[in-house]
């Protein structure tokens, strides 16, 4: 296989003297679904975090064969890598049509129409909405501008932390659906779930976290079988 | 009281209202972006009535000294912060930012002093507004993250230091610039002066201006955006130390503009502009440092009644406007319903 898109190595992150993520290696490639399943509390989102640069974090990182450990946050979206975190973090007193285009606030008036267009192609129920306070949509909605906005700075990686969250279970499919189709359009996927027998399903490959560190990884297929994860992951649902 | 007084004071209080409107505008737009209770606001018009009123009379004024300054000193700290991954292109526009445009702008206060009423104008808005970032990058960019009391603090700090920083650069003495236009017309028996319609004239053009800035355009968005959610805005690329030091620059800049409006009106020493501050803080703290349009009516109000104020009881006129702040202040303590910060 080719090189890595996103590749982060030996990651170790704290919060003060606790360290939630130990040692964490992990790669993204182009054209690949990759998940990272694992309990509440397990260090996912502090993993993506680090990795968009809002967390300080020792280890190497690289995005696309040049290092990234040292760019801030701004700079790792302009090389193409983006997150929807967890809790959305929307501009809820603007309209969805300014959340947009300030997905693209680097990008000229005429470029962020264009990718605007794009966006609601895809997400059809943002357009409807264009004028909307973010604030006041409901959860799948804000969801579905959380992950246009990323859309809209054009990422090679889009890192998704729990999209399915507080969801609808129809909502929850469609937004699966949605991860599918950006795979297919050149966009690689790092999605972090709790839902893991939906990750499971969508993704290529998966690592399975616990307490910090990665304890299992491979196909997502082959540990979508193995009876350790069905126990642990699959079993209650 | 006749007629004619009373639409004298009117009139002044509406002139004074809508400088306290500007100044109030600044303080929220600075505390919405920043979260920094600005309370060095008022030096920003001090400094530009004084730079306005020195330009005009043929010298060089003290801040197109402290602008080099200001940027050296920000240059020093930008290239400790960023002494690991300095490139060529970084050096260019440090360069550009923190050498170039100050020493230019100081190389014009000393080629067109005293040239034209424009010239001094320009200059003077030029000249004060690029003070901004640069105090913002000294003062307050360090504390980006720290809470609002200790940027607060620091603000204070900011306060003292630029009025003592007045005092070298400016003098004791107090400065009056002659007016904008000796152009004048009869409303009645209400004579209104260039000067007066100069301020309507300008307050309303910075209040569209803000708008359409804050609406219209892309920078403007990602102001408001960087104020309702701060990791939001970053996670989409938009530089949050950038947007501080711009909201610096048009609170500075209109600062500035309030001052040129108020040095034909009054003499200003350098350390007046705190008193005038004080007023639009007045009016921005009505509107809950989050409206403007509160602001703004809130800014005419203490206008009028510090115009009405200095005409009954001028020795309390001060003391009137400010024991105002008291019932508002209680009346908003115990009607807001607390809505916590979006983080
Ligand atoms: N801001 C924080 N300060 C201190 N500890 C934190 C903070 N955020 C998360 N943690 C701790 O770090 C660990 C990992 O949290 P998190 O990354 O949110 O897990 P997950 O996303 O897998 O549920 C947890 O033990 C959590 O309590
Ligand atoms: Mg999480």
């Amino acid at each position: 296989m080719s090189k890595p898109l996103l590749s982060l190595s030996n990651l170790s992150v704290s919060y003060g003297k606790v360290e939630a993520v130990r040692g964490v290696s992990l790669e993204v490639f182009a054209g690949e679904i990759v998940t990272v399943i694992g309990a509440n509390g397990a260090g996912k989102s502090t993993l993506l975090n680090a990795a968009m640069g809002i967390l300080p974090a020792v280890g190497e990182q690289t995005f696309d064969g040049a290092a990234m450990g040292r760019l801030e946050v701004e700079d790792r979206v302009a090389v193409g890598l983006s997150l929807v975190s967890e809790r959305r973090e929307l501009f809820s007193s603007m309209s969805v049509e300014d959340n947009l285009r300030l997905g693209a606030v680097r990008f000229s008036e005429r470029e962020a129409q264009a990718r605007m267009a794009g966006v609601f192609d895809r997400f059809p129920r943002l357009k409807e909405r264009r004028r909307q306070e973010a604030g006041t949509m409901s959860g799948g909605e804000r969801q579905m501008l959380a992950m246009g906005r990323a859309l809209m700075a054009g990422p090679k990686v889009l890192m998704l932390d729990e999209p399915s969250l507080g969801l609808a279970p129809r909502i929850v499919a469609d937004i699966f659906t949605i991860i599918e189709d950006l795979r297919k359009d050149g966009v690689a996927i790092l999605l972090v779930e709790q839902n893991a027998r939906a990750a499971l399903n969508a993704a290529d490959r998966a690592y399975v976290m616990e307490l910090g560190e990665i304890t299992m990884s491979g196909k997502a297929a082959d540990l979508a079988n193995d009876p350790q994860i069905e126990r642990s992951y699959l079993g209650f649902h | 009281m006749d007629l004619t007084i009373l639409l004298f004071l009117v009139q002044d209080g509406i002139t004074n209202g809508a400088i306290y409107a500007l100044l109030g505008f600044a303080l929220v737009l600075v505390f919405a972006v920043t979260r920094i209770i600005f309370i060095p606001q008022g030096e920003f018009v001090a400094y530009g009535a004084l730079t306005y009123a020195m330009l005009q009379g043929g010298h060089v004024p003290g801040t197109a000294y402290l602008l080099p300054i200001f940027a050296f000193v920000a240059l020093l700290f930008d290239l400790y912060a960023e002494r690991s991954r300095i490139t060529g292109a970084f050096l260019l526009r440090q360069g550009i930012d923190k050498i170039v445009v100050p020493l230019g702008l100081l190389f014009a206060a000393r080629e067109l002093a005293g040239v034209s009423t424009i010239a001094s104008l320009v200059l003077t808005v030029a000249i004060v507004s690029a003070l901004g970032p640069h105090l913002y990058r000294i003062a307050f960019q360090p504390l980006a993250d720290r809470s609002v009391l200790v940027l607060l603090i620091a603000a204070v700090g900011t306060h003292l230091a630029l009025t003592g920083l007045g005092l070298v650069f400016f003098g004791a003495e107090g400065q009056r610039a002659d007016a904008l236009t000796d152009f004048s017309v009869d409303l009645g028996p209400l004579p209104v002066s260039g000067q007066n319609i100069a301020v309507y004239v300008a307050t309303l053009l910075l209040i569209a201006g803000l708008y359409w800035f804050f609406e219209r355009t892309v920078q403007g968005k990602a102001l408001r955006a960087t104020a309702v959610n701060r990791l939001g805005a970053r996670l989409v690329g938009i530089r949050t130390k950038g947007t501080g030091k711009i909201a610096l620059a048009l609170a500075a800049g209109i600062g500035a503009v309030s001052g040129v409006l108020l040095a034909p009106m009054t003499t200003i020493y350098y350390d007046t502009g705190f008193v005038i501050g004080l007023k639009g803080f007045v009016a921005a703290i009505i509107g809950g440092l989050a409206s403007y349009p509160l602001a703004a009516a809130a800014a005419l109000a203490v206008g009028l009644i510090e115009s009405f104020a200095s005409f009954f009881a001028s020795d309390y006129k001060e003391v009137i406007v400010f024991t105002l702040l008291i019932p508002v202040l209680l009346v908003r303590s115990f009607a807001s319903k607390h809505t916590d910060e979006e983080d």
